[in-house]
């Protein structure tokens, strides 16, 4: 059974004097095993986040199920999600935006505690210890406030902080997206020896593909309020099926794309997509390359493709987009292309 | 050779004591090239590509010199460093709204840059601005020439800025973290974009970035600073492919992921930048390095070659291990 589900979610906003609903989530599924890591890949403005808050219960679904260990949390108030928080927690893209600025960080690691009534009495100022030596900061000033901090140093706190009553899912938002290059890696490591060590599930969310395809078990594609590819991040990352993950794999250039010659890479035109004015037929029609009538007439349901694997909202796949998919893939891994 | 700095510094007062934020670097940039200035933050990479341009903060003190095509540019006054920009040295920024004016159609300000050298008159203007839309690949230029910034999107706008930067005929342009806030398809664009554009028009292009898959696509030569110094400077393949600096080497991590397997930890560096006023004796990377040695902590490194790359390190990786091989 997954830890986490959610079952057909969607999510309008209602604009103010009459202006049209943007539907920003569009009848999306998904699920997170324990122990395993889910990457939800997407650009600005596809619904990922959004997604991240209906999972994290910070906003109300339009419709669908939420689930969680296999209990209906979608009407769930606020008092009743509280046992249900404690094994949920979150990670954002701001960590100073997330931190009360004015908590000292001796504050900040208390409150978990406080609000889910955890009482340690005097071990708590050396469980709080214990927590941020996990992440990396051992002898940090606990006196001090969030501003004083690098913004590495205050994603470990917020992940020390999420870590705190031992939840089962982390949901990270672009959790290093803001950091420096040195410090994303730190990250990275970070939380891979969390759920190494503590057999964590995640849902990370990002529009970074080299660190969802090294952290991910399983990779979810978004565009426009939809999933347009889902598997395992073997299947995603080494042939990608629909032509939008395949764009956005061979758009983020790599090292290993540089040692090669005549390494081209597919290009989308025009900008992205607007929720508020979705278009017919499959909504990613009027970028793609390869789009036709069916294309601009029909919406694709996400299907799995016999003997491939992953599952593609794509009326051309796998016919049509397998091979230049095996080409993305080892051009990524600065492998010659063969044939 | 299009521009020349030599031992340049620039710094702030703060508290009566005198901060030095990029601390006598010296380089060259060669006419047509691509070269890339990376650095995280607080590494002088911003102040460094905004010298160039003849911009600084208002409290900075500078010295040393930055010659561009043979005329110092540095502690020149205002007005003449005002004549170079646009006719000689174009600048785009990571936000194109911080160069647009907002309540200005688009196809004036460009056209603006033109009347305001005396390189066209107002129509001839107008006329050119719809030209390098055109040329920045716009689709509809006419309608973006009268259209506001907040009428376009944000794709457009970029593109807009660029024509902007690039109306007057720069030989030079300068692009200041230029796709960090954009999305991957877009970015892909930008880099595209400005490649043809380096081509059509003959322009040297320095850029500043943190973002090692851009660097991996576009860099002909790479200068790395750290804290302030120069780690390392050369041809793009040496540095980015046999980094030789291990400050380098770690930040080509970051651009390793698809190289390393999955799930396993990167080879990352330990702690963070140093601020400004708390740069380390020695090497300045010394407290991160995983190969210093006594030395390092207290000497600061000299300036030496490796093939075509020159760095400052006192125990450089050995240059003819490449970097994958080296990390196994």
């Amino acid at each position: 059974m997954a830890l986490l589900e959610l079952d057909a979610v969607s999510k309008t906003f209602s604009q103010r004097r009459g202006g049209r609903a943007v539907q920003a989530v569009a009848g999306v599924s998904l699920a997170v095993g324990k122990g395993e890591t889910l990457g939800l890949v997407g650009e600005s403005g596809c619904g990922k986040s959004t997604l991240a808050r209906l999972a994290l219960k910070l906003a109300d679904v339009t419709a669908g199920r939420i689930r969680f260990d296999g209990i209906d949390v979608t009407e769930f108030a606020s008092r009743r999600m509280l046992p249900i928080r404690r094994r949920l927690q979150a990670v954002f893209q701001d960590p100073l935006a997330s931190l009360n600025a004015r908590m000292t960080i001796a504050e900040v690691m208390r409150e978990p505690f406080d609000t889910h009534g955890v009482k340690l009495g005097a071990n708590l100022d050396s469980r709080i210890r214990e927590l941020l030596s996990f992440v990396g900061l051992e002898n940090i000033d606990l006196q001090k406030l969030p501003g004083q901090f690098s913004g590495g140093q205050l994603q470990r706190i917020a992940i020390a902080r999420a870590l705190a009553l031992e939840p089962e899912i982390i949901v990270a938002d672009e959790p290093t997206s803001a950091l420096d290059p040195s410090i994303q890696a730190q990250i990275v490591n970070l939380m891979l020896r969390i759920q190494r060590k503590r057999g964590i599930s995640y849902l990370i969310i990002s529009h970074d593909l080299d660190v969802i395809g090294h952290v991910a078990d399983r990779i979810a594609v978004m565009y426009l309020g939809v999933i347009i590819e889902q598997g395992t991040a073997t299947e995603i990352m080494e042939r990608p099926l629909h032509p939008y993950t395949q764009a956005l794999l061979s758009a983020a250039p790599t090292l290993a794309a540089r040692r090669q010659a005549g390494w081209k890479r597919i290009m989308l035109s025009g900008d992205p997509p607007n929720p508020a004015d979705v278009p017919s037929g499959c909504r990613f029609h009027p970028r793609c390359h390869l789009a036709r009538d069916i294309c601009r007439t029909n919406a694709p349901e996400l299907r799995a493709m016999p003997g491939l694997g992953q599952m593609v909202a794509c009326h051309l796949a796998p016919e049509e987009t397998a091979r230049t998919g095996a080409e993305v893939g080892r051009a990524r891994r600065g492998m010659q292309a063969v044939g | 050779m299009i521009l020349s700095v030599r031992d340049f510094s620039i710094g702030f007062q703060r508290e009566g004591q005198n901060l030095v934020a990029v601390d006598g670097i010296s380089f060259d940039i060669e006419q047509g090239e691509t070269f890339v200035i990376i650095g995280e933050s607080g590494s002088g990479k911003s102040l460094t590509g905004m010298s160039i341009a003849g911009l600084q903060p208002q409290n900075a003190f500078v010295s040393g010199s930055i010659r561009f095509k043979d005329r110092e540019i540095l502690k020149r006054p205002d007005a003449e460093l005002r004549k170079l920009r646009g006719p000689q040295i174009g600048l785009i920024y990571q936000d194109p709204l911080s160069s647009l004016n907002p309540v200005w159609p688009v196809g004036d300000q460009i056209a603006e840059t033109l009347t305001a050298h005396g390189l066209a008159g107002r129509d001839e203007a107008r006329k050119r601005a719809v030209e390098m839309l055109e040329r920045v690949r716009i689709p509809d230029p006419h309608r973006v020439a009268s259209a506001y910034p907040h009428e376009i999107s944000g794709g457009m706008r970029q593109r807009a800025m660029i024509a902007m930067a690039l109306a007057a005929g720069p030989s030079l342009l300068i692009a200041d973290e230029p796709t960090t806030a954009l999305d991957v398809t877009i970015k892909a664009q930008m880099l595209e974009l400005l490649a043809e554009l380096k081509r059509e028009m003959a322009l040297t292009i320095v850029l500043i970035t943190h973002d090692m898959g851009v660097v991996a696509e576009v860099a002909d030569r790479i200068l790395v600073l750290y804290a302030g110094r120069i780690a390392e400077v050369g041809p793009a393949d040496a540095i980015m492919l046999q980094p030789s600096h291990p400050y380098t080497a770690a930040l080509m991590t970051s651009a390793m992921i698809s190289q390393t397997p999955a799930k396993q930890e990167l080879n990352a560096i330990v702690g963070g930048a140093p601020g400004l006023g708390a740069f380390p004796p020695g090497c300045r990377f010394h407290p991160r390095c995983p190969r210093a040695q006594a030395d390092c902590r207290t000497v600061e490194p000299p300036r030496r070659k490796i093939g075509a790359v020159e760095l400052a390190c006192h125990h450089p990786i050995a240059a003819a291990v490449p970097l994958a091989t080296a990390r196994n």
